[in-house]
């Protein structure tokens, strides 16, 4: 057996359905984090195995800055929780139907 | 070899991932999260993009989920979460079935696809093999892309920026919750009464 391209679409389709399941069963806003990167890591081994199929660098320069995005994405987003936390003690994402208004 | 590789390396990031979504306490969700980089950067090892694999340690599995474990001790670890009750009825149903037509939509599209991905290979610039990758991907970042590099580096400013400021303890409340608003409604009806 000869892992092709497909093989690494197919774990990446995998990981990004476990990632899109857990993001929308789980209450706890830090796991709906882990799971959203769950779903980034998915993306990422798709660019990084395509732009190896084909020959191009333009893949793993994506990958490049998926990761600064998600980076930027956990520090503002656990900010938010921390911020939000503080003022209710319950860690949970139905509490946040208050900033509805 | 390269099947070996591949195929432990699937099933140690399949693992982790069940294990983020399926373990009540948060810590462990973030060391299953650990697991699953890992497997992660040694399929980029695999792939030959060892520059991105070396990044893929330091960044997530050195800092991001070093964040995420400093917030959950920071809000209390004893915090489990109880998973046997379903807070909106048959949400975990439909989330189930979302996941798999997502995985679904995807399958199709690699069956359709026989034969893998198509496309034009690149044949003026070479991704280089393990031992260049990093030098090619580091004269790409500065040379063509430096400008997605200095957007980037903005990026992350405005992000610490932003961090610094939700984290500052405001001295007096923004925004008012409904038991303070209440709370604010009986103050003012005292004062209104003290007043008369």
């Amino acid at each position: 057996m000869i892992i092709t391209t497909t093989w690494y679409l197919l774990l990446a389709a995998i990981l990004f359905s476990i990632g899109t399941t857990g993001l929308l069963v789980r209450r706890n806003p830090l796991i709906m984090f882990m799971c959203i990167e769950l779903m980034l890591n998915a993306v990422n081994i798709t660019f990084v195995s395509i732009g190896s199929h084909l020959n191009d660098l333009g893949g793993q320069l994506a990958v490049f800055f998926v990761l600064v995005v998600a980076a930027a994405e956990v520090v503002v987003g656990l900010a938010l929780v921390v911020a939000i936390m503080r003022r209710r003690s319950r860690t949970n994402a139905d509490d946040l139907k208050i900033l509805g208004g | 070899m390269e099947t070996v590789v591949f195929l432990i390396s699937a099933a140690v990031i399949l693992s982790g991932a069940l294990g983020v979504i399926f373990s009540k306490n948060p810590v462990h969700s973030a060391l299953f999260m650990v697991q699953t980089l890992f497997g992660v950067a040694v399929l980029f090892i695999l792939l030959e993009a060892t520059f991105l694999a070396a990044i893929q340690v330091i960044v997530y599995a050195g800092a991001i989920v070093i964040l995420f474990v400093f917030v959950i001790t920071l809000l209390g670890v004893d915090r489990a979460e109880d998973l046997q009750v379903e807070p909106i009825s048959g949400q975990r149903p439909l989330a189930v079935v979302l996941g798999a037509s997502i995985f679904g939509i995807i399958l199709t599209v690699l069956i359709a696809g026989v034969g893998g991905p198509t496309g034009v290979r690149e044949a003026n610039t070479s991704i280089g093999d393990a031992n260049d990758n990093t030098r090619i991907l580091g004269e790409a970042l500065f040379s063509t892309k430096v400008f997605s590099v200095e957007l980037t580096a903005l990026l992350l400013t405005v992000a610490v920026v932003g961090a610094v400021v939700l984290s500052t303890r405001p001295t007096k409340p923004l925004i008012s919750t409904l038991e303070e608003h209440q709370n604010d409604a009986v103050e003012d009806e005292l004062e209104e009464k003290g007043g008369e």
